[in-house]
């Protein structure tokens, strides 16, 4: 069992973030962390996720395969994607309930994101149980913030929100081990597409923003990219 | 990757459904591994899984390059149908927009593939003929959200099998597109543009060409 990080997991996570995205850390010693019992606090696990910039969190299964050598089993790689995802659906969660609590949508479009909060919040709930199902410990709920100014910003914020969110599944599919967690990965990861397309017929843009090929974000773009929204 | 020419074609064979049945050669371990996986039920909830157990992969190099050759016909299938049916018929509007974006974006899809086969050293299937059953905007949007759907059902239901990591990334890169699209047509349609529990269900083969098939003509 790894020992947990030596900065207070209580710490800014903003000012983590900031480091995370400076640093350059093993991506070895990230899923150790990551993936062990001891990193269940969200700081921990931002610390240490994966800053590098020479290697983006799609590569190559020998990214992965790197930690089983030395001595952390592949679930402990898939556990730390999932608590990365986990982390991500928080966010997402959190932002859709202030966004219903606010109210500024009615009608049909009301009810499309009060479905979206739904199923943002059985992500979370999927992704916990299968975090624990391979003996990981979830990753817990981030305190966040976002900016609640008019339906107009705010759809806007969502469909910036779930194109990253899309793009964070795809970046992650080739460093899952399990061809279960893939799998589970995989159906959430088009329900996070459908989300941005609607939002893009709501804000008119582009259903297919990266055209005819959905391109992938690595760990280190997307976590930098939700900084600012963690309180 | 060593590559066979796979000794099950798909391209005559995709018009007959007892294709769904795959004669395989023997397992890889990756498909023992799968099959294990998937037997002991997905934990996101969903129970659509069983035949997968019961399909197993082609032992040599022929695994990617039958996936990939069955999502070519898939994409050759929604290119035709934005394209050419999309023409034939007096779509308006939004229908019209979708019909010539997506067909664009499908026809990018079977460049894709058939260039990533052939650098597999696999042999891309030919493109099939096609008949649409849609003779107004209406059955042409409905149709479009049965193939949208099933598209993304085929290729999460796929992907776990696949044995190359770049394989695997152009195929998630290709399924996002399929979702985006499908959410597009449903909300055109006044269908709800997600599953309603949030997970979209990965479809067997069987279950694809149960939908796909009787469209396929030679």
């Amino acid at each position: 069992m790894s020992s947990p990080p030596t900065e207070d997991s209580a710490a800014q996570p903003a000012g983590i973030v900031e480091r995370l995205v400076r640093d350059d850390l093993d991506r070895k010693r990230f899923l150790k962390m990551a993936g062990s019992a001891g990193a269940a606090s969200f700081g921990a696990f931002v610390m240490a996720a994966c800053g590098s910039s020479k290697k983006s969190a799609a590569t190559t299964a020998a990214a992965p395969a790197a930690t089983t050598s030395a001595g952390s089993s592949s679930p402990s790689g898939d556990v730390a994607i999932l608590n990365y995802a986990l982390t991500l659906e928080y966010l997402e969660t959190a932002f859709y309930e202030k966004v219903i609590a606010a109210g500024l949508f009615k009608g049909r479009v009301g009810s499309l994101i009060k479905d979206f909060g739904q199923q943002e919040a059985s992500h979370v709930a999927a992704l916990k149980a299968a975090v624990m199902k391979l003996g990981g410990t979830p990753a817990t709920q981030p305190a966040s913030k976002f900016p609640i100014e008019n339906a107009a910003q705010v759809a806007q914020l969502a469909y910036t929100v779930e194109n990253l969110g899309a793009a964070a599944y795809l970046g992650q599919a080739g460093a899952i081990k399990s061809p279960e967690v893939l799998a589970s990965a995989l159906a959430i990861h088009s329900v996070e597409a459908r989300h941005a397309a609607t939002l893009a017929t709501l804000v008119k843009k582009s259903i297919t923003p990266d055209g005819a090929f959905a391109k992938p974000a690595d760990m280190s773009t997307v976590l930098a990219a939700v900084k600012p929204f963690l309180a | 990757m060593s590559n066979n020419t796979p000794t099950q074609t798909t391209s005559h064979g995709l018009a007959n459904p007892e294709l769904a049945a795959f004669e395989v050669h023997g397992m890889t371990r990756s498909s023992f591994i799968l099959r294990g996986a998937l037997a002991a039920g997905a934990f996101y909830g969903t129970a659509a899984v069983t035949p997968f157990v019961s399909q197993a992969l082609a032992e040599t190099g022929g695994g990617d390059v039958e996936i990939l050759n069955f999502a070519l016909t898939l994409e050759y299938l929604e290119t035709d149908f934005y394209t050419v049916k999309g023409s034939s018929l007096a779509l308006s509007g939004q229908a019209k927009a979708y019909a010539k974006q997506f067909g664009a974006e499908e026809a990018e899809h079977v460049a894709a593939l058939t260039a990533a086969i052939k650098s597999l050293g696999g042999k891309p299937v030919a493109k099939p003929k096609f008949a649409f059953p849609a003779s107004s905007e209406a059955s042409f949007l409905a149709l479009a959200s049965v193939l949208e759907n099933t598209g993304v059902g085929a290729y999460n239901g796929a992907a776990p099998s696949i044995q190359s990591k770049q394989v695997l990334a152009a195929a998630g890169g290709i399924v996002q597109i399929e979702a985006r699209h499908a959410a597009a047509i449903d909300l055109l349609i006044g269908k709800s543009p997600t599953p309603s529990e949030g997970f979209d269900t990965p479809l067997s083969k069987a279950q694809v060409l149960a939908k796909a098939g009787p469209l396929i003509k030679a």
